[in-house]
C-alpha cells in the first residue's frame, strides 16, 4: 500500500557507513564542528538512528528549540488548562501538549482526569468535525507549532466561517522559526560571552517546504554561519552534515538544500498567502527558555476575531517562571547538554517531565533519555 | 380449550433485541440470557452443572491460573474481535508458563442498550476460539451496567493450566550470553485496531494476529524443555516485554533491528502515525529466551509450526547492571529501546 521502499532508502546502513567514512576523512582533525540542529525531528532522527555513534569525536550536534511543545511557556499552557477547565468547553489538542506540564504539576492530562473534556485530536480539520457534532457546546483548538502547522489551522478557521460553525475557536500559539534563529544567533552566549560557538545549521525540512529556502540567505550572510536545509530521514541528516563540514572547511558560509526533494527557495506559496490572509505577527511572544523574542509568533487577524479563542474567553497572559532547577532554557539554545542538568534522569523523566524538553519525544531531553542515556552510564 | 403455554418463554430477539437492566437483575430474563445464549454457545459437560461453580478433576502437578480484562475499542476489528481475543489472550497467559490450558471462565460487564445481535456475534466467537484451542469455558458471570457507564462490552476470562514435568519458565531466567527469538511479525494487532479508530480511518489489509498459542508452545517445550523465558508481547509490544524481563532478571538486552521480522504494512502504517512497531500491540505472538546452544533447535521448532512460521533471533541477553534493552540500528548506531512513556493509543486489547 504505501511505498515504504522510498523510505528505506533513506535509512540504508551501508549508505550511511559511506558517508562516515566521508565525514571522517574529511574532518579536520585541529578544529571543532559545532553544528545546531534546529528542529526537534531532526533532534530525534539523530537519537533513535544513534547518529552521534558514527560522527568523528570532534563534530558536535548541538539541539536547538524546534520542537513546538517544547518552546510553549507554561504560562500558555496554564492558560489552556483554565480553557479545558471552563463547564461544557471542549479543548482539542495535539497528543504532545496533554503532558505539558505547567503551574504545581498540572497539566491537561490532568485536568482531563479530573472532569475536563480534552481530546486529542490528529488534525485541525478533526476539532472543526467535534464543534460541528456539539453545536451547542464550546469547542476550542489549542493551536501549536512552527510554520508547518500554521497552513492547517488557517484552513480550519477558514472552513468553520465558511460552514456558519460558531462555537468553533483557535487558541494561537503559532511560532516562527527564522525569528527563533536570529534569537540564538544573537544571544550573549554567543555575541559576547563565547560560551558557545555554533559554527552551523542543519536548517529545518518540513518548515522548509512552506517558508522555502530563501528566508536562512540572511544568517548565512549576516552571521556567517551555513546553513544546510535537510530531511527528517537518517541519511538525510548524515549527508547534511557531511555538505556542513565541506563548507566550514573551505571557508564557505551558504545555503544549500540537501532537501531538494520537498524544498524549494520560495517555499509553498499558496500556503504562504492562506497563512498571511488568517494571521498576523505578534510584537512580541515568550518561548520557553529563549524569553520574551520579538515578532517571533502569530495571532489571528482581526478580520477573523470571531474564531480567536483570545478575544472569545478573555485570555489574560501569565507568566510562570519555570522550576529554578531545570535547565530547559540553556538548553532550548543549545548552550547546556541534556546531562548538565540536576533534575534530567532523576525527578525529571519521561514519565514525570518537569521540563518541557521531557515531554515530547523530540525534545532534547526526551530524546536522549529514551535513546541515548546508555551513553552516560558511569562505568 | 386453553391455548395457555406452561412456562412458555419468549425467545430472546437476537436481531433488533438489546441488553436492558433485566439482564443482569437475577430474574427470569438473566436466566434466559444465560441460558439461550451462553451455555448455548459455550455448552460443555461441566457448564451443563449449572452450579455457581464449575466442579473439574484437577490433575497431578503444579497449576497456573492467569486472569485477563478486555476493553478494546472497536469490539470487531480486521481479523477478530473482543470475544476471540478474550479466549486466546487468558490461554496465551497461561501457556506462557509452559503450560497445558485446561479451563477458562468468562465474565462480562454488559451495558443497557447494547445489541443483543453483536452481543451474539461476540459469544460466538469466544465459543468458537474456545473449541478451536480444546479449552472449555466452564463458568462465568453477567452484570450489565446503566448506559454510559460501560463501553458496550467488558469481558474478563480467567484461565488454569497444569505445567509438565521438568518445565521451568519463568522471567527471571533470563542470563547473559542467552538468545531472544519472536515467533512472527510484530504490530500487527495493533496496527489492524488503529486502522479502525474514529479519528485516524486508514485502509490497510492487515489483520490482527489473534490466536491461541498454547500449541505452539507445547512443540517448543518438547523441542527445548529448558526455555528460559516466555511471554506475549500484548500491550506495550515487544520493547515492554523486553524491559520486563530484563528488571525481572537484572540483566540487558542487544537487539539487532534488521533482525526483526515486521511487514512492510506495518512499517508504513506506524511510519505516518509516527509509532514505533516495537511498542505496537501483539495477540498471537511469542517471544522466547533460552541459552545459545539451544537457540537454534528451538527456532526450527517454532518455524516448523504454522503460528511461528516467520519466527526468527532477534537479540542477545548481555550484561548490564542498569538492565537497559538496547538496539543495534540498521543505520549503524545504537539506541536504548525504552518502556513505553504515556499512552495515546487506544483501547487495544
Amino acid at each position: 500500500m504505501f511505498a515504504m521502499k522510498y523510505v528505506d532508502e533513506f535509512r540504508d546502513g551501508a549508505l550511511a557507513r559511506n558517508i562516515a567514512a566521508n565525514i571522517a576523512r574529511e574532518v579536520d582533525p585541529q578544529r571543532r564542528y559545532h553544528l545546531m540542529e534546529f528542529c526537534g525531528g531532526h533532534t530525534h532522527a539523530i537519537s533513535r538512528y544513534g547518529i552521534a555513534d558514527l560522527l568523528p569525536a570532534n563534530v558536535r550536534m548541538i539541539h536547538g528549540p524546534g520542537c513546538p511543545v517544547c518552546v510553549l511557556p507554561a504560562g500558555r499552557v496554564e492558560n489552556a488548562i483554565q480553557l479545558a477547565q471552563i463547564p461544557g468547553l471542549i479543548l482539542c489538542c495535539y497528543g504532545d501538549m496533554l503532558r505539558v506540564p505547567a503551574n504545581g504539576g498540572m497539566s491537561l492530562l490532568k485536568a482531563k482526569a479530573r472532569g475536563a473534556d480534552v481530546r486529542m485530536v490528529y488534525s485541525s480539520a478533526d476539532a472543526v468535525k467535534i464543534a460541528q457534532e456539539n453545536p451547542e457546546r464550546q469547542v476550542v483548538f489549542l493551536a501549536i507549532g512552527f510554520e508547518t502547522t500554521t497552513p492547517p489551522t488557517a484552513v480550519a478557521i477558514k472552513q468553520a466561517q465558511a460552514l456558519g460553525i460558531n462555537n468553533f475557536s483557535v487558541f494561537c500559539n503559532h511560532v516562527l522559526t527564522p525569528s527563533a534563529i536570529s534569537h540564538i544567533l544573537q544571544s550573549p552566549e554567543i555575541r559576547q560571552l563565547g560560551v558557545l560557538t555554533l559554527d552551523g545549521f542543519i536548517g529545518p525540512a518540513h518548515v522548509s517546504t512552506v517558508i522555502g529556502s530563501r528566508p536562512y540567505e540572511y544568517f548565512a550572510e549576516e552571521f556567517q554561519k551555513p546553513v544546510v536545509i535537510a530531511g527528517f530521514e537518517p541519511l538525510d541528516v548524515m549527508q547534511a552534515i557531511l555538505m556542513l563540514v565541506r563548507q566550514l572547511n573551505e571557508g564557505r558560509a551558504e545555503v544549500e538544500n540537501e532537501f531538494s526533494r520537498a524544498v524549494t527557495r520560495d517555499g509553498n506559496v499558496k500556503a504562504q498567502l492562506l497563512v498571511a490572509e488568517v494571521f498576523e505577527l505578534r510584537r512580541v511572544f515568550e518561548w520557553r527558555g529563549l524569553g520574551p523574542v520579538p515578532y517571533s509568533a502569530l495571532r489571528i487577524k482581526a478580520q477573523y476575531a470571531a474564531y480567536d479563542a483570545e478575544l472569545r474567553f478573555q485570555i489574560a497572559a501569565v507568566s510562570i517562571p519555570d522550576n529554578k532547577a531545570c535547565e530547559c532554557g540553556a538548553i532550548l539554545r543549545g548552550v547546556k547538554h541534556p546531562r548538565d542538568c540536576k533534575l534530567f534522569g532523576t525527578v525529571c523523566t519521561p514519565d514525570n517531565p518537569m521540563g518541557s524538553c521531557m515531554v515530547s519525544s523530540e525534545g532534547a531531553c526526551a530524546a536522549h533519555y529514551s535513546y541515548g542515556r546508555f551513553r552516560e552510564k558511569v562505568s | 380449550m386453553s391455548t395457555v403455554k406452561y412456562n412458555y418463554t419468549r425467545p430472546l430477539d437476537f436481531k433488533q433485541g438489546r441488553v436492558d437492566m433485566t439482564h443482569g437483575s437475577g430474574g427470569r430474563a438473566m436466566a434466559q440470557l444465560i441460558d439461550e445464549l451462553f451455555v448455548a454457545a459455550f455448552d460443555n459437560e461441566f457448564l451443563r452443572q449449572m452450579n455457581d461453580q464449575a466442579r473439574f478433576p484437577a490433575p497431578q502437578g503444579r497449576m497456573v491460573m492467569s486472569t485477563d480484562s478486555h476493553v478494546v475499542s472497536p469490539l470487531f476489528f480486521p481479523g477478530g474481535d473482543i470475544g476471540c481475543l478474550s479466549v486466546h489472550g487468558t490461554i496465551n497467559d497461561v501457556a506462557m508458563s509452559g503450560a497445558r490450558p485446561l479451563y477458562l471462565s468468562a465474565s462480562f460487564i454488559l451495558e443497557e442498550g447494547f445489541p443483543l445481535a453483536d452481543l451474539k456475534c461476540i459469544v460466538e466467537s469466544m465459543a468458537q476460539a474456545a473449541r478451536e484451542a480444546g479449552v472449555p469455558i466452564i463458568t462465568g458471570d453477567t452484570k450489565v451496567v446503566e448506559q454510559g457507564k460501560g463501553d458496550g462490552v467488558f469481558i474478563t476470562t480467567t484461565g488454569v493450566g497444569v505445567v509438565p514435568e521438568g518445565v521451568n519458565i519463568s522471567g527471571e531466567r533470563a542470563s547473559p550470553g542467552d538468545k531472544i527469538l519472536v515467533s512472527g511479525m510484530l504490530g500487527d494487532h495493533g496496527v489492524a485496531v488503529m486502522s479502525l479508530r474514529e479519528n485516524l480511518t486508514f485502509h490497510t489489509s492487515i489483520q490482527s494476529d489473534t490466536a491461541a498459542l498454547h500449541e505452539l508452545v507445547a512443540a517448543m517445550v518438547a523441542a527445548v524443555p529448558d526455555i528460559h523465558v516466555l511471554r506475549d508481547p500484548t500491550r506495550g509490544g515487544l520493547a515492554t516485554t523486553l524491559n520486563e524481563i530484563a528488571r525481572q532478571s537484572a540483566v540487558g538486552m542487544m537487539l539487532h533491528e534488521d533482525k526483526l521480522p515486521v511487514r512492510e504494512q506495518v512499517k508504513a502504517a506506524c511510519e505516518f502515525l509516527g509509532l514505533d512497531p516495537l511498542y505496537v500491540a501483539n495477540e498471537g505472538k511469542l517471544a522466547a529466551i533460552c541459552a545459545p546452544q539451544d537457540a537454534e533447535c528451538l527456532l526450527q521448532a517454532m518455524r516448523t509450526h504454522p503460528l511461528g512460521s516467520d519466527a526468527a533471533i532477534v537479540g542477545e541477553v548481555i550484561e548490564d547492571p542498569h538492565h537497559f534493552v538496547q538496539m543495534e540500528t540498521a543505520f549503524g548506531g545504537r539506541r536504548v529501546v525504552d518502556w513505553l512513556t504515556g499512552e495515546q493509543l487506544p483501547r487495544i486489547c
